[in-house]
């Protein structure tokens, strides 16, 4: 291509009835969706430009191009392009300016009827804000030769501009490509006329641009791709230096200049510039031997070599239905029940599609698109659920509510869940806007619904949804109550909503979701273990909530130290002097051995894979990938010990310690002459409504000084991340980012397990106050043991900053291997390091909110400026720093 | 002063210095608390639907209410005031049975914004406030279908949008309004319609008063619902030659500001910008302190992004206050000349220069 042609616009003409049988016969046979393929091939075919004409006598040619752009706009793959409106009636292009959302281009409109008509469609046209292509046509006809182009498009040229105040840059002028070689004298002139009418308009009428119908030229030839094919190519050579900007072609099907054999070109040429009388006639007779196809065009069906599973999801994530009745087929036969295959590729690549539009990657319509293409893999399955009705598991999926509640009218998510439901083969029944609680209520009753579903966009439908919760329940109601809509969130599902209803109340973050939720509330092999992993999750961030994160009204410090927790140091709560105190490193610690006591829990999250471990693996949705992923961890877990990828290493430190307000001194002597370091501790602020609640600070677990107890305190840091920045980038170089993903989550999990372990062997062994301990790993898990291990940047002692004073006590450099970024980050990152509390009470808490009066203290305490500190306790801050 | 010479002065300090424009009218409702009673009146006492939660009736039936929140906003520094007619169209008041009094909430919503601007202005001589009616998206979209099963099927066309629109727009000229802003733009087509009404009534009233027009991009992919990119709805916008472009809602002004540095870049005309007070939070509620926007806007307008700013959900008057102080030594943007160029849009935009 050379440079004037890169600029060069291709404008797609197969969506034409005029110029393409195949196109007219689907559009007259009401094969819509075949249509549609006939744009996105031109679109992927290079097209920049879709041109659309439903010109045609059986058609009703308005209803059709309607129809056509209605159905295009939801093609996100077709509609991001232009939309060039054709046709010779002005009605179907005003039909068609109504339905786009674009700047489209209008082609065309002329002087053929007249200067008034003219200038009325073109106010029209500035109005609906589209560009325009004028052809070369007035009262007296069309212009043949190079002066009537140029005459008339200059005249029209002026009264847009001068009367209209048309912008010029948006007139596109068409000075007529007509066949030539045809035979007739007159029409020898033709190509050329064209060109030199082109330099015209460029020289003499600033920004207007030029457009033609290129397949015109060539018409002599029809039957002869080849041959057409090749003129189209040579047109375009001489036309675009000489002021072509566009053109309607078929984009897919265009060689290349140079490909054109010499023989060939030379004759077209001749005809094009009307070099020798014989041109047309030595055409003809070479055209006849190059008689045969045209060029092949080329679709990237890469992706049909991939497994089932990941052709669905490719299906879903591109709205491709070409191939999804012969993949439904494949993984029906693989599964015992077809049912299974919605509820685990099918919904496998929807939760993709869900992902990736919560990501910003996908947006709605392509979102809608995966739902049609989700529909017809369910409509083939159909049949054999149907067959199988028998056995019970297959009928209609369910029946659902859907309303939007009252005092709310936003009503567009809810239809997109009501759709996706409805192509899952649920029945809807949407009671719309403003639904009074008790017409939901009435209605779930009557119709004997499944599920009910709550939308809405405004704050106080989030009040109205608690109502219809708690009526359901003063009602009586035990069905699954789903909540969801753009102001709605998870955590005000689990604190305000759930709560009012005994029974499941899911949060459903987007449409995509929502069959997913809806399919395991119906199966009743699926819903007691789903309801109760949701009724726990909800539990935990209610728990979270109440913790006091988002509560507001503290406590001055003075009165929080006030109702601090005053544990007692004495009898068997006395303090256990450590057997081993100072340092104590562990070295290459045994894989192994960690490898055992790995939580499998946080692995599966890791993968975004919900679920309870080891429930996980026999999951019915979930639970093939989630034993595929295990799988794989297992292998590499086992090449990781074998083939030594990772060191581990660990050092322990346990040191006499006492509490000094709320600080810890850390002494280097038993005698506690020497204050190694003094660490800082934070006390919670909420306002405790009752009076046993204390308002704890880690400083309460040790006891103070002037209670002349001698206490002691632990240090910790474990790494088990040498060597997996390096194995990660193996992999990583290897295009393998599965495994290079996996190589980090399982150093994490290592990591985690290592601190477990060495907890463990701290309280049996190197303070050794519970030598006699024996728990399972469950029990480990579930941490039934006693004493703490918080770690700096969690809740309980959320200042990072605290581990510059852990590390040196540690040499936790040399020890352990482990360095602090500037922003106290531990690297390599796999690693665990924090603190042991020995005491019989302590436990962990959340730090929550805290007040200025603190912050002011604590920055004082260690020394650093209070904006610096409330930079670090940002999250906490139950004020706004700076002010 | 004239609505004409309140247009010329518009122009004259849009040349001068940023503009600020209110911040929501919804946040401070609520505040009021109002019960089914405040909002029917006696007029609509016996009305067949619930009109609880019909912001824009308040207009008619509490208008003193209305006419306080602009009087606060004004206080705050806002120079434009949005009237309370966002779902003043018969589409959107169609949940409400309330197509019949549309208009005339218009012409209410109008007309007690410019009574709280003549107010001011009669207090303080010499200054000018500028009433912004207000043409909402409505609940319904031109070029999406409610119905999966039929990608084609519309139940809205752009001449019933166009027709609600146009009626909206004549009630807010005679209200008194001095600009017209379009806004909450989700779907272009609607938008477009909205455009196409309001030159029909300019042409059929010979009037012309200034246009704003202000799109939403709803989450973070950098679309608009309707899936145009910040360019594609500039070209899809820019024939009306509208006196300013911009966003508004659905993202804070941290979450904005990408794509409306791409609006920036583009638009050959002022930008307006009005972000909600952040994203919501779990309760629906917008946590983002005055402080936080005002630090936000202000380092638009020192980067040069912006002509117009404000707030929208969740914004209040001491939002609008540190808005307004952070943007007063700051200089308008320029209005960047671009090279004359044919420019389409379908989802995504076309250019040839």
């Amino acid at each position: 291509m050379t440079q004037t042609t890169a600029r060069f616009i291709n404008v797609g003409e197969r969506t034409n009835v005029t110029g393409s049988a195949k196109f007219k016969k689907l559009i007259v046979e009401g094969q819509y969706e075949a249509a549609l393929d006939v744009a996105r091939d031109q679109v992927t075919g290079g097209a920049q430009i879709v041109d659309v004409n439903m010109d045609e006598g059986l058609l009703d040619s308005e209803a059709a191009m309607v129809r056509f752009l209605n159905l295009m706009a939801s093609e996100p793959d077709i509609a991001r392009v232009p939309v060039m409106i054709d046709s010779s009636k002005w009605s179907v292009i005003e039909a068609g300016l109504k339905c786009v959302q674009g700047k489209a281009i209008v082609n065309s409109i002329s002087m053929k009827e007249g200067v008034e008509p003219f200038l009325a469609q073109a106010r029209k046209v500035k109005r609906y804000g589209a560009a325009v292509v004028v052809m070369a046509f007035d009262e007296v006809g069309q212009a043949e030769t190079t002066e009537r182009k140029f005459e008339i498009c200059k005249r029209a040229y002026n009264l847009l501009v001068d009367e209209v105040d048309f912008p010029p840059e948006d007139i596109i002028f068409d000075p007529n490509i007509f066949a030539v070689a045809t035979g007739i004298e007159e029409h020898n002139e033709y190509a050329l006329a064209f060109f030199e009418a082109c330099k015209l308009i460029k020289a003499n009428l600033p920004y207007a641009r030029i457009s033609g119908g290129l397949s015109n030229v060539s018409f002599s030839f029809r039957g002869n791709n080849m041959v057409r094919e090749a003129m189209h190519a040579c047109f375009l050579y001489h036309a675009i230096p000489a002021g072509l900007d566009m053109a309607i072609v078929n984009a897919g099907q265009m060689p290349v200049y140079d490909d054109i054999p010499a023989e060939l070109r030379d004759a077209i040429e001749d005809v094009y510039f009307n070099r020798r009388a014989d041109a047309t006639d030595r055409l003809l007779e070479i055209a006849e031997r190059f008689k045969g196809g045209g060029a092949k065009r080329e679709v990237d069906l890469s992706w049909r070599e991939g497994p089932v599973d990941k052709r669905l999801a490719h299906a879903l994530v591109h709205g491709i239905t070409d191939f999804i009745d012969e993949d439904t087929e494949e993984a029906r036969q693989s599964f015992d029940h077809p049912l299974r295959v919605i509820e685990g590729p099918l919904m496998d690549g929807m939760n993709v599609v869900g992902d990736l539009f919560g990501a910003g990657k996908m947006f709605l319509p392509q979102v809608v698109k995966s739902a049609r293409v989700m529909k017809k893999a369910v409509a083939y399955l159909l049949p054999y659920i149907e067959a199988l009705k028998s056995e019970g598991d297959a009928k209609n999926a369910g029946k659902v509510i859907m309303a939007t509640v009252k005092g709310d009218v936003h009503d567009i998510g809810k239809n997109i869940v009501g759709v996706v439901l409805q192509c899952n083969n649920f029945e809807v029944i949407d009671l719309g806007v403003m639904v009074p609680a008790q017409k939901i209520l009435d209605t779930a009753k009557e119709q004997k619904a499944d599920i009910i579903g709550l939308s809405g966009l405004i704050t106080p439908s989030l009040d109205e949804m608690c109502y219809v919760a708690a009526e359901m329940k003063r009602q009586g109601m035990t069905i699954p109550l789903l909540i969801g809509g753009a102001t709605t969130s998870k955590m005000h599902t689990a604190v305000k909503i759930a709560p009012g209803y005994d029974n499941p109340v899911v949060y459903v973050p987007d449409a995509s979701r929502a069959v997913g939720v809806a399919t395991k509330l119906m199966a009743p092999e699926l819903k007691p273990a789903y309801v109760a992993e949701v009724a726990d999750e909800y539990l935990k961030m209610r728990e979270a909530y109440a913790r006091g994160n988002q509560q507001k009204e503290r406590l001055s410090y003075e009165a929080a130290r006030a109702n601090r927790e005053q544990l007692d140091f004495t009898g068997d709560k006395a303090p256990f002097r450590p057997k081993k105190l100072g340092l104590t490193v562990l070295e290459d610690y045994d894989l192994a051995e960690l490898a055992t006591r790995i939580d499998w829990g946080p692995f599966f999250q890791a993968w975004d894979l919900h679920g309870r471990y080891p429930d996980i693996l026999e999951d019915k949705t979930v639970g093939e990938t989630a034993r595929g992923v295990f799988n794989d961890a297992q292998e590499m877990l086992k090449r990781i010990i074998d083939e030594r990828w990772f060191t581990a290493r660990a050092v322990v430190g346990l040191w006499p310690a006492n509490s000094v307000g709320d600080d810890i001194e850390i002494y280097g002597d038993e005698g506690r002459h020497s204050v190694l370091t003094t660490i800082h501790t934070l006390r919670q602020q909420m306002v405790r409504r009752r009076e046993e609640r204390k308002n704890y600070a880690l400083a309460d677990f040790v006891a103070p000084r002037e209670s002349g107890i001698l206490d002691y305190i632990g240090g910790f840091a474990v790494n088990t991340g040498i060597g997996v920045e390096e194995k990660a980038k193996e992999f990583e170089g290897q295009n393998n980012d599965y495994d290079a993903i996996m190589v980090k989550v399982l150093a994490d999990r290592l990591a985690e397990a290592f601190a477990e372990r060495l907890h463990e062997r701290v309280r049996r062994e190197f303070w050794g106050y519970a030598a006699d301990e024996t728990l399972s790993n469950e029990d480990l898990i579930a941490e039934k043991y006693r004493g703490i291990r918080p770690a700096p940047g969690y809740p309980a002692c959320p200042d990072h900053t605290e581990k510059g004073l852990l590390f040196p006590l540690l040499d936790a450099n040399k020890t352990a291997g482990l360095t602090l970024t500037e922003n106290y980050a531990m690297f390599p990152t796999a690693a665990v390091s924090g603190w042991y509390f020995g005491h019989p009470d302590a436990a962990y808490f959340g730090l929550g909110k805290i007040e200025r009066d603190q912050v002011e203290d604590y920055a004082r305490r260690k020394g650093m400026s209070l904006s610096e500190m409330e930079r670090w306790l940002l999250p906490n801050l139950n004020y706004e720093a700076g002010r | 002063m004239t609505r004409a010479e309140r247009i010329a002065r518009l122009y004259q300090e849009a040349d001068r210095r940023i503009l600020v424009i209110d911040g929501a009218m919804g946040t401070m409702i609520q505040r009021y608390k109002l019960e089914l009673e405040d909002y029917a009146g006696e007029r609509f006492a016996n009305w067949p639907v619930d009109v609880k939660g019909n912001n824009d009736l308040l207009s008619i039936t509490k208008p003193e209410i209305i006419r306080e929140i602009h009087g606060q906003y004004l206080a705050a520094g806002a120079d434009i005031l949005e009237t309370n007619t966002f779902s003043s169209t018969t589409i959107a008041q169609a949940d409400y049975q309330m197509q019949s009094v549309a208009y005339e909430m218009n012409v209410a919503g109008a007309r007690v914004a410019r009574e709280a601007a003549d107010a001011w202005e009669a207090a303080h001589p010499g200054s000018v406030k500028w009433v912004a009616g207000a043409v909402g998206p409505t609940n319904r979209t031109a070029s999406i279908s409610p119905d999966v099963n039929d990608p084609g099927y519309r139940n809205v066309s752009f001449d019933e949008l166009r027709g609600a629109y146009a009626e909206a727009a004549k009630g807010l000229i005679e209200g008194g309004a001095d600009i017209l802003l379009v806004e909450t733009i989700f779907d272009t087509l609607n938008a477009k319609a909205a455009l196409f009404a309001i030159e029909e009534v300019f042409e059929a009233l010979d009037i012309k008063l200034p246009v704003m027009i202000s799109g939403t991009i709803t989450d973070l992919s950098g679309r608009t619902l309707s899936g145009q990119t910040p360019e594609a709805f500039w070209n899809s916008v820019r024939h009306v030659q509208p006196f300013s472009v911009g966003f508004n809602c659905a993202l804070g002004a941290e979450q904005m500001r990408p794509f409306l540095a791409e609006l920036a870049r583009v638009a050959d005309t002022r930008i307006s910008v009005y972000p909600n007070a952040g994203l919501p939070n779990a309760f629906g509620g917008y946590d983002e302190t005055p402080h936080q926007t005002g630090h936000h806007l202000h380092e638009w307008a020192h980067d040069g992004l912006v002509n117009i700013v404000g707030g929208c959900c969740g914004t209040t008057p001491d939002h609008i206050h540190a808005i307004a102080d952070g943007v007063k030594s700051e200089s308008a943007r320029t209005v960047p000349a671009r090279p004359r160029g044919l420019r389409l849009s379908g989802l995504e935009p076309f250019e040839l220069v």
